[in-house]
């Protein structure tokens, strides 16, 4: 070893031994990337959706398909899910696992609530004939908003799994990175929802 | 100074901050999810009124309005609940961002623009003119 660091100070310009980090030091970061290549994704569907969101083909238009009310609940849905999953981190960053656990629990309940609500919307939509085939619009319009119902659908996935993990094996290390990276794809998730309701609904309405 | 400092470094770190596994980033605290959340609440709500009251007389001004709103929560996300700052990883976490959101920018202003103007130059009603350019 002192060799080595010897010849390092000799040479001068580079590092001969690789560096050494903690477990998992670089996770959080690996997954922030990975977020912002999924924020890329999301930023194509959002262009997709300016460009095409005028194209009714004669169909229906945004204002005579979406309600504003339901799409306000499932905002405060998301926005409240969003929340509680913070006490949940806060609450596991105490060491207090009961607490984190039920907190994760009133997530899921609320990440559950958006999907239903979501699900109701399509539903509502396709009964009406105004399903993804029917115009460019909502083409666009599924395409964007049901690729951030699939983020929040295995969100919802991850969660449960990472409420059993926890509840074997407790708030190890390991599942601390995990409920970290689960937090930050959350959270994201609530950003990207930012843009859909402003963007699809609320300027579909003006 | 041997090689073996970083290694020790490192675990009497870990032993310092036990099982919060704390990697150099801000956990935040109750206040400031709460700080967070009531800022979203507020920020998300007054779009809403506006809209859902019918709007400004000038649509644009309402759309403008709104997206302004929409900036300034992410804003607020990032901050109170993605806990953002240029600290974490060196700075990396931050310099990724910023990278992104150009990339976006460039995605969403290049793509409308040019199929705006695509749109707007290939309508049927433009051939005269293209037909008078033939014919020079």
């Amino acid at each position: 070893m002192s060799a080595s660091m010897h010849s390092n100070d000799q040479t001068g310009f580079w590092e001969l031994e690789p560096h050494h980090h903690a477990e998992g030091a670089s996770t959080s970061l690996g997954f922030w990337i990975y977020l912002m290549s999924d924020c890329l994704m999301f930023a194509v569907l959002f262009a997709v959706f300016g460009v095409l969101g005028h194209n009714y083909a004669g169909g229906p238009g945004p204002k005579e398909l979406f309600d504003l009310e339901l799409v306000a609940l499932n905002t405060a849905f998301l926005l409240i899910s969003s929340i509680t999953f913070g006490f949940g981190m806060l609450a596991a960053h105490e060491g207090n696992k009961s607490g984190a656990l039920r907190w994760l629990f009133v997530t899921l309940l609320f990440g559950l609530g958006f999907l239903c609500v979501e699900l109701y919307e399509f539903n509502h939509l396709i009964h009406e004939g105004a399903g993804p085939q029917r115009s460019a619009f909502l083409s666009a319009f599924f395409a964007l908003v049901g690729t951030h119902g699939l983020h929040v659908t295995f969100g919802s996935i991850w969660l449960v799994t990472l409420m059993v993990q926890v509840s074997q094996k407790g708030l190890i290390p390991a599942n601390m990175r995990r409920l970290g990276c689960l937090s930050m794809f959350w959270h994201f998730l609530d950003v990207v929802w930012i843009g859909v309701f402003t963007f699809v609904y609320l300027m579909g309405m003006i | 100074m041997s090689a073996a400092t970083p290694e020790t470094h490192h675990e009497k770190l870990a032993q310092e901050h036990g099982h919060h596994h704390d990697d150099g980033h801000d956990h935040g605290t109750h206040k400031s999810y709460v700080t967070g959340f009531v800022l979203s609440v507020v920020l998300t709500a007054i779009p809403f009124i506006i809209v859902m009251a019918g709007g400004f007389t000038s649509p644009v001004w309402t759309a403008l309005t709104i997206m302004a709103f929409a900036i300034v929560q992410i804003v607020v996300h990032m901050v109170y609940f993605l806990h953002m700052n240029t600290r974490s990883d060196e700075g990396w976490t931050m310099l990724a961002t910023i990278f992104t959101i150009i990339v976006v920018v460039i995605t969403l202003s290049g793509s409308l623009w040019v199929m705006y103007h695509l749109n707007t130059n290939m309508m049927p009603g433009m051939n005269h003119e293209l037909t008078g350019l033939g014919g020079n």
